[in-house]
């Protein structure tokens, strides 16, 4: 009984800190989607470019977990309004095919570049003391980090409530998301507002990088890895919509995890056939833009 | 018999009620015109009749058949052809092969495979021919982007006359038009077959009354009334509608 | 202009004919490169199903090489089991393909979009993992070795330097190159043309819109197949890159890098690819990607349409300006 109940918790806290991570990632693409309608399947660069960044500088650099994970984030965000104003630019009202290209070239420098600078092996993670020890739970350890990642995950949540609904960027940004055409005629400048929301989507991802580090190892095929999953998020969870989201990540992660516990073999296939049921049942409802009728 | 007819349909948006039990005949031959006011919900009464939309409650009747639960795809087949309020063309595409693409697949030539399409002489030959009828023969080579706005209308027009359309819903067809090309196209219009029934989605009083034989005014999604176009114009109803809920400018 | 494009692409240019003879050309200048020839016209052949579906239907299909690798794990078996005929190996493996196509198809086609990216891409992975996991099948690493093939036609044997294979791969490039260009002419092709430009309005004159992509993407499916039996029975060999996510944007790049929807685009992309590629072997791996990378973003950015894309437009800017 002991038994069920530690493997339980044991899938609850790997599953829901995975989902964590994934959550922190993709919701950067969610709003991004749904604000510019660009696909980018270089999203996931942002993220592990975040990583390696905080890692370089706890490694070499002694610099804090807290404060290098905050370095890396501004400097994702700064860095992608540049990758913005060069190359998205071009995108935004081009067709899908061009978006697809795009970013999966983008994604390809990306990853050679990481090759080149950090080189092609996994990065090892080394956590700060305080997060690397253990708790004991029934017959199983579990390292503080889970637990930390599933508080991180609520707090997080709450601040992007809170930004999304409270604040007059927040309202600028879905009113821009729901119509694009009625946001510009009220005067937001829609413009600045992509960009704003590009740094904060790319800063989102750098955190879920910085912060899941060691859910996801940093390597320089990290993008082209997690592509799909980061995919299966976004399209699960319509278009801005910051709730689903998070449900459709933890419910992933959760699922995911179980799934490879309880079924190494066959595992890793379960989050694609629930992605592939829920495609044939769903997937004609599937980010049509909300009509402005 | 009627053409098309709609009964009692009913759609709601959440909690917003669209369409509000609007039954509408359009018989055979008939020259209808549904005016309104923006947001009257004309638009979405366009989707329920040609299948965009399904209605919560009501039927439609195509030619005596109930087509409620028909895509859009199988109305056409029956006879059902709209045109778009802005221009819903193959921008990339001339002129002629706008309108043989909806000439081919008119003839259920849209899965033949094996012939060149150039050399189809009869689908060619009938695509150059609706283009003479409406004027537009010498520009067929062009592209749609490259014609002006008028004309793209026209090219409206000649892809839903390929498909030998019983009923034809035309979709503020003057809107955006010059007025010097709209003459030509009410001219276009007045030529069509006389067994043809046509419904026109319009804003533009000077068009209905020119074309009309009849006129249903839509508000907030209910009929208001229906009657030819003197009655409807010289009723103090519509004027108030008209004049109170589309902020027409009157000193 | 003074034709519509669509209505006379069944007209012959002379640089199509130009473009066969130097393919016929390769296997007497080049008696040593043969084996890379033969890659580069399975690639060619490749990307060409691709450019049926992308470029001319407008199905962005990311998980292409799924039909590239069940052609090839097909034709594999087939000569396994016994069967040691080339040219019907490959067309059984092509339907194998085929069905598979159509067994997907009326799901994958009633997306479009995002979606659409993300499930052919998806299906991708769970094919290449579940060729991995099936290694009574495929051989899972070890891949399928051991491939036989009776002398094509009962006359010419399959030689070292691999003459035969070439012309072979060639044929059947020619042969379905053939096909795909009298589809494209078609009244069908017109209408897929439709399709792509404007899917909504397809609807409204009365197109069975679904139907007509099933049919386009079973054809494509049936058409990778046979690249990717071709493939196992020229190198006698099948491995796990067969299916891999890798093999499909390979595909995609050679065909954006040549022109998409413009027939030429497979067949001009894949060689100058594969020969850049060739060039940069020895690198590491990692930096191809930084020229894969580069060749997309320039593709998008500034050279719309590929090569032929740009040749198109330079060739219409001299005739205006002279």
């Amino acid at each position: 009984m002991t038994d069920v109940l530690s493997a339980l918790s044991f899938i609850g806290i790997y599953g829901v800190s995975y989902g964590v991570v994934l959550f922190t990632i993709s919701i950067g693409l969610v709003v991004m989607m749904g604000l510019m309608r660009v696909v980018n399947m270089a999203h996931g660069v942002f993220a592990v470019v975040g990583g390696y960044i905080t890692v370089s500088l706890m490694n070499s650099h002694g610099v804090p977990f807290a404060l290098a994970a905050l370095i890396a984030v501004l400097a994702v965000a700064a860095g992608s309004v540049v990758v913005e104003r060069i190359f998205f630019v071009k995108l935004y009202g081009a067709p899908e095919l061009d978006h697809v290209l795009m970013t999966i070239g983008l994604m390809f420098i990306g990853m050679a570049g990481l090759n080149l600078v950090f080189g092609p092996d996994i990065v090892p993670a080394h956590l700060p003391e305080a997060l690397a020890a253990n708790v004991h739970l029934g017959e199983r350890t579990l390292q503080v980090y889970r637990i930390f990642i599933v508080v991180f995950g609520a707090v997080l949540m709450i601040a992007l409530w809170y930004v999304f609904e409270r604040t007059s960027f927040g309202a600028r940004l879905r009113a821009a998301v729901d119509n694009r055409g009625m946001a510009e005629a009220v005067g937001i400048n829609v413009r600045r507002l992509f960009s704003m929301a590009f740094a904060l989507g790319s800063g989102l991802a750098a955190v879920g990088g910085a912060v899941g580090f060691a859910v996801l190892p940093l390597e320089p095929a990290y993008a082209f890895k997690y592509l799909v999953l980061i995919l299966i998020v976004v399209s699960m969870s319509g278009i801005g919509n910051l709730r689903a989201s998070a449900w459709v990540s933890i419910a992933l992660g959760v699922i995911d995890t179980a799934g490879r516990y309880f079924h190494p073999e066959i595992g890793g296939f379960i989050i694609y056939a629930v992605l592939i049921a829920w495609m044939v049942f769903r997937g004609h409802t599937l980010l049509h833009s909300p009509s402005s009728r | 018999m009627s053409a098309l007819e709609a009964i009692g349909l009913v759609k709601r948006f959440g909690a917003l009620v669209v369409t509000d039990d609007v039954t509408l005949k359009v018989p055979v031959g008939a020259r209808l015109a549904l005016i309104g006011p923006n947001g009257a919900g004309k638009t979405t009464l366009v989707g329920l009749l040609t299948g965009l939309l399904r209605p919560d409650t009501g039927t439609v009747v195509l030619n005596g058949r109930d087509v409620t639960a028909l895509a859009p795809a199988l109305r056409v087949k029956q006879g059902l052809v709209r045109t778009f309020q802005i221009n819903n063309l193959f921008r990339g595409l001339t002129i002629l092969e706008n309108v043989f693409l909806a000439v081919s697949e008119h003839a259920g030539s849209s899965f033949a495979m094996l012939r060149p399409a150039g050399r189809c002489k009869p689908l060619v030959e009938r695509s150059e021919a609706i283009l003479d009828m409406l004027g537009l023969a010498d520009v067929r080579h062009q592209t749609i982007t490259d014609v002006s706005y008028g004309r793209q209308r026209l090219v409206e027009i000649a892809i839903a006359l390929s498909l030998d359309p019983k009923v034809l819903l035309l979709d503020e067809p003057a809107a955006g038009i010059p007025g010097n090309e709209v003459a030509r196209l009410l001219d276009t219009i007045a030529r069509l077959p006389k067994d043809l029934a046509i419904l026109l989605i319009e804003h533009d009083m000077h068009v209905v009354r020119q074309f009309a034989q009849e006129v249903m005014v839509l508000v907030a999604g209910r009929v208001l009334m229906t009657g030819s176009p003197q009655e409807v114009m010289s009723s103090s109803e519509v004027r108030t509608v008209y004049l109170g809920g589309a902020r027409t400018t009157h000193a | 202009m003074n034709h519509s494009p669509l209505l006379n692409r069944h007209r012959i240019h002379w640089a199509e004919i130009a473009y066969w003879l130097m393919a016929l050309a390769v296997f007497f200048l080049f008696p040593r490169n043969l084996s890379l020839a033969t890659a580069i016209v399975i690639m060619a052949l490749f990307a060409l199903s691709l450019d049926l579906v992308m470029g001319y239907a407008g199905v962005v299909s990311m998980g292409h090489a799924v039909f590239f690798g069940i052609g090839a794990y097909g034709a594999g078996l087939i000569s396994l089991a016994g069967h040691h005929e080339p040219i019907t190996g490959a067309i059984l493996a092509g339907l194998a393909a085929a069905s598979f196509a159509l067994m997907v198809g009326p799901v994958l086609m009633g997306l479009s979009g995002l979606p659409q990216i993300m499930v052919t891409l998806a299906l991708n992975v769970i094919l290449y993992e579940a060729g991995n996991k099936a290694i009574a099948i495929t051989g899972g690493d070890d891949g399928l070795r051991g491939i036989k093939l009776d002398p094509l036609l009962g006359l010419f044997k399959w030689t070292v330097f691999g003459q035969t294979s070439y012309l072979y791969a060639l044929g059947w490039l020619f042969v379905l190159f053939l096909v795909v260009r009298c589809l494209v002419s078609s009244p069908f092709g017109v209408s897929l043309q439709g399709l792509r430009e404007n899917t909504e309005r397809m609807r409204f004159i009365g197109t069975p819109v679904r139907r007509q992509l099933v049919v386009v993407y079973v054809v494509s499916g049936f058409i990778a197949g046979i690249a990717g039996a071709v493939s196992a029975q020229t190198v006698k060999f099948v491995g796990l890159e067969a299916l891999s996510v890798e093999k499909s944007i390979d595909a995609l790049v050679m065909l954006v890098l040549g022109g998409v929807g413009r027939l030429y685009g497979a067949l001009i992309g894949a060689p100058v690819y594969m020969l850049v590629h060739q060039v940069a072997s020895e690198w590491n791996p990692f930096h191809w990607m930084f020229v894969i990378g580069g060749l997309l973003i320039v593709v998008v950015m500034f050279a719309r349409g590929g090569m032929l894309g740009v040749a198109a437009m330079l060739a219409a800017r001299l005739r205006g300006g002279r």
